[in-house]
């Protein structure tokens, strides 16, 4: 059978590609589009190192197929910072040294803002709930919830 | 509290102590850092294993002439591919080596030994074909019965995977084969004469579950053969070297032929010591003559990489009413999964470590099962013995009615003490991590409800071992600095900042690379806790060399002795009688003149780094059991070790933080579900439930520092040893809360279920 063209917005760019029906998404932007920054850490929707956002809602890459991606916009790591400037939750995590090996970092930091969008002023349980979806194996997590907060606070102006 | 971003540096420093920035934090927050899985070559092929569905089979024959008649199908390796290899076990780092079965857990030759075993692999255009063409291999497999239980394994009559393995150790040597492959001893003293004094004694049996190390990055490789039969490959592992050296000797090549580079690693945790798919892919490659790439999905990792031993133990320790421990006696059953090599040497080592005994036995029994072989994980063995020795020191402090960090700090191991397996240690901060303990505020805060405290220490050696580190002054003054011990935490900072403290430059001035097996000599892996003990001793040396060489060509342009000339303040003057009479030059400086008195400048230290010193933590736990549901909640969490010297605080802090979540993982969730048919049922992240943010507290940390006087900046290595106290601390915690002492991991919510009502049963018949 022949690929799939798919059309779609990554990033805020226009971007098409080929892809297989059972394809993912997360297959697609890391094979097809060379965004390696979205990582697979179980295909099976449990770790969370794929989280993208489509359409503004954060979803696991490997859950979902690279040809309902058609028509979407799509946000991945490799557009969180706006040019040179890092976004805060980028900068908190390191000042918080909120990573060691790095790879769920990506996933954590897709998570966390879009947990920020929501709910600018979160409680310490609220990120520990929201970010319950992202597993992380090195830090134990003390780190990452303390530059969640601090991030949100700094976004706030507080 | 860990939040100041930036903290004071230690006394006499400007960048030790410091929380400085990490070099590689930016590609690691915007997706640009390059981990196994995302790196590809031009013309790539796909690489896919064949497992065996039976725990136990005899391989009658292998027919891949279908699959290999596929189109798109480029290359097929099986038994045939690999060369048998003689039986001898060499040392590697903490665990041990043996060749003949390195090349069998990678493709299964007689027998496939555990569900998951490699058997075949393919390369192919797509990922589709490849696993077409996985389906289309005729396995002729004769199942055999097979044994998952340690102690199941150890009986008579039980189905022996190996026809030869004859217990090792044993005195005389058996004359029939067995499961079990190896005896080992540690001890001291006379303990019958020992517990003969006891006015207490304690024993109890442990049994722990075979835990994976559950890095988030599955194994993954990129492989490249040429016609003239050079190598390249790219992968994620704790030691480039190590894979040069595996892949070498089971592939039968030079190694010279083989470049390995290091991608960067999504955790190791000891997992990534070991190789799966790299011989594998080059053999492909070879084969196919074009590059091969392999993952493994995270079903592949539950199923066929190294989890860590289950075990089954008897922990039996006397002592006088005084609270002295006169005798210590344990014997360990650690499954090795289906090939000898279980860490139980060093859990015998460890169990009793922390102590000042005078009789110590402890007998350890290495044992196979139709299991995937164990690996290493974060201080091997150790937290499997110490568990259930912390449980029962614990229980002994009860009995004689004393508070369990006096009882420990009336036995604690200190400078001078001999340990039972042998070596009399050095400065060692248990004593400062127990009175630390009992000097925090969590010790003392008062619990609710259904609410208990534990504590318990823990032991770890730490290793040294084989480094070289390179250092260049670049044409401006900068410099550059390779090290060849993958970074999985950090380790990158501390070197850049050992060697910016030891020019006294800024850390920008310093760019830090791993590099791949071309660009350095020899090193020993990420492993052992060494990396930043190891690597920045080397990295100390190198920069040591970089200026004695800048004083050099200084005192060849001033025209003095090369010792009337010295480095201090990040730049070199004349010294002593000459001081003053020339300008300082820095490092911009001597660089400007480097090609006019004698070319370029450079450090290289290739060293076997000794010295490295254990780590001693102790740690304090909170929990909460729900009488409803039998879960345990961890409420509070204080973890104390003594980190020599901590040269980033944050990312010691973090090894703590990190290795405390693990051992709580081990504590209440984590274990290897097998059915009666010998096949894992829970490989998948769902169902093997490592701990997420909402499991756990903040987990406070305290830093002791007793620095480790054979490293240049008292390091001691700190990765290790926090994984090794949490599995006691919270069983611990439990007996208080609950009255009940848990023996068997994990305390997952059934099994304390369970426990409550059997107690509550009890009670109930008893009125």
């Amino acid at each position: 059978m022949a690929k799939h063209h798919i059309t779609a917005t990554v990033n805020g760019d226009p971007v098409e590609f080929l892809c297989e029906t059972e394809d993912t998404l997360l297959d697609c932007l890391r094979d097809q589009l060379g965004l390696t920054g979205t990582k697979e850490g179980c295909a099976t929707g449990d770790c969370g190192a794929c989280s993208v956002t489509v359409d503004g809602r954060l979803v696991c890459s490997c859950l979902m197929l690279g040809v309902e991606a058609q028509g979407k916009p799509i946000a991945t790591i490799e557009g969180m910072a706006n040019g040179e400037e890092l976004h805060p939750l980028q900068r908190k995590f390191l000042e918080h040294a909120a990573l060691q090996c790095g790879v769920c970092t990506p996933g954590f930091l897709i998570a966390a803002k879009a947990l920020l969008e929501r709910s600018p002023d979160p409680t310490e349980i609220e990120v520990r709930y929201w970010l319950a979806g992202n597993l992380c194996r090195c830090t134990g997590y003390d780190k990452i919830v303390r530059a969640v907060l601090d991030a949100a606070a700094e976004m706030r102006g507080a | 509290m860990q939040e100041k971003a930036k903290e004071k540096p230690a006394s006499g420093f400007k960048w030790v102590g410091t929380r400085a920035p990490r070099p590689d934090g930016v590609d690691k927050v915007t997706g640009r850092a390059r981990f196994g899985a995302d790196f590809a070559m031009q013309g790539q092929l796909v690489g896919k294993v064949l497992r065996s569905p039976h725990p136990h089979a005899r391989i009658r024959s292998i027919d891949v002439s279908a699959a290999a008649r596929l189109p798109g199908v480029k290359a097929i390796v099986t038994r045939d591919d690999f060369k048998d290899q003689p039986s001898e076990f060499i040392p590697a780092g903490e665990m041990m080596i043996n060749y003949r079965d390195v090349v069998r857990n990678l493709m299964a030759r007689e027998k496939a030994l555990y569900e998951g075993h490699p058997v075949a692999a393919v390369a192919a255009t797509t990922a589709a074909i490849a696993k077409q063409a996985l389906k289309l291999i005729k396995v002729d497999y004769e199942v055999l019965p097979h044994v998952i239980d340690v102690v199941e394994a150890m009986q008579p009559g039980a189905p022996i995977l190996h026809e030869d393995m004859i217990t090792a150790g044993v005195e005389p040597a058996p004359n029939t084969p067995s499961n079990v492959a190896k005896r080992v001893y540690v001890g001291q003293g006379d303990v019958a004469a020992g517990f003969k004094q006891a006015d207490v004694i304690v024993e109890r049996e442990f049994t722990t579950k075979p835990v994976h190390q559950g890095y988030i990055e599955p194994h993954a490789c990129v492989a490249s053969v040429s016609e003239d039969g050079q190598a390249e490959l790219w992968g994620t592992t704790q030691g480039q070297w190590i894979v040069r050296a595996h892949c070498a000797r089971v592939l039968g090549w030079d190694i010279s032929k083989i470049r390995v580079t290091s991608s960067e690693i999504g955790g190791g945790f000891g997992g990534k010591t070991v190789v799966y798919l790299e011989p594998i892919a080059l053999a492909l490659a070879r084969k196919a003559r074009r590059p091969v790439k392999m993952t493994m999905t995270r079903e592949e990792v539950f199923r066929a990489s190294g989890p860590t031993s289950g075990a089954h133990m008897r922990v039996k320790i006397g002592a006088r009413k005084d609270g002295r421990i006169v005798a210590a006696e344990a014997e360990l059953r650690y499954q090795a999964g289906a090939f000898a090599g279980s860490p139980v040497q060093p859990g015998a080592m460890c169990a009793f470590a922390p102590y000042d005994l005078a009789n110590v036995s402890v007998t350890g029994w290495d044992v196979v099962t139709n299991r995937p072989k164990v690996a290493a994980y974060r201080a091997p063995g150790a937290p499997i013995s110490e568990f259930a020795v912390e449980s029962v020191i614990d229980e002994l402090a009860t009995r004689l009615g004393l508070d369990p960090i006096e009882l420990r700090l009336k036995n604690a191991a200190k400078e001078g003490t001999r340990a039972a397996y042998g070596p009399k240690f050095g400065p060692v901060g248990l004593v400062e991590t127990l009175e630390a303990a009992k000097a925090h505020a969590h010790w003392k805060t008062p619990l609710g409800r259904n609410q208990g405290r534990g504590v318990a220490s823990g032991f770890w050696f730490n290793i040294g071992g084989e480094t070289s580190v390179s250092m260049s002054l670049n044409e401006d003054g900068t410099l550059s600095l390779t090290a060849g011990t993958p970074d999985i935490g950090g380790s990158r900072a501390a070197l850049v900042m050992m060697a910016a403290e030891e020019l006294g430059v800024d850390l920008d001035k310093i760019r830090i690379q791993i590099g791949d097996t071309g660009q350095l000599g020899y090193n020993f892996l990420t492993g052992g806790s060494r990396a930043t003990f190891s690597s920045g001793m080397a990295t100390v040396e190198a920069a040591r060399e970089v200026k004695k060489e800048a004083c050099r060509r200084a005192a060849k342009l001033w025209e003095l002795p090369e010792d009337a000339v010295e480095y201090t303040g990040g730049a070199v003057r004349p010294a002593g009688p000459n001081a003053g009479g020339h300008a300082p030059m820095t490092l911009e400086d001597i660089a400007g003149i480097a090609g006019k008195t004698g070319g370029p400048i450079a450090g290289y230290a290739r060293i076997n780094a000794h010295g490295a010193a254990p780590s001693f933590a102790t740690h304090i736990a909170d929990v909460e059991v729900d009488p409803e549901t039998g879960r345990v909640t961890v409420l509070r969490y204080t973890a104390i070790q003594d980190a020599g010297r901590a040269i980033h605080p944050a990312y010691v802090e973090g090894q703590y933080q990190g290795g405390v979540a693990q051992g709580i993982g081990w504590a209440l969730n984590e274990e290897y579900i097998y059915g009666d048919d010998g096949r894992l049922q829970n490989p998948g992240f769902l169902d093997y439930r490592v701990p997420v943010a909402s499991d756990l507290p903040m987990i406070d940390t305290v830093i002791v520092e007793v620095p480790n006087p054979r490293h240049p900046y008292g390091v001691r290595g700190v990765g290790e040893t926090p994984i090794v106290p949490p599995m006691a601390a919270i069983a611990n915690a439990v007996e208080q809360a609950t009255g009940i002492r848990f023996t068997d991991l994990p305390m997952s919510p059934p099994r304390v279920l369970a426990a409550l009502d059997e107690a509550r049963a009890a009670e109930r018949a008893k009125i």
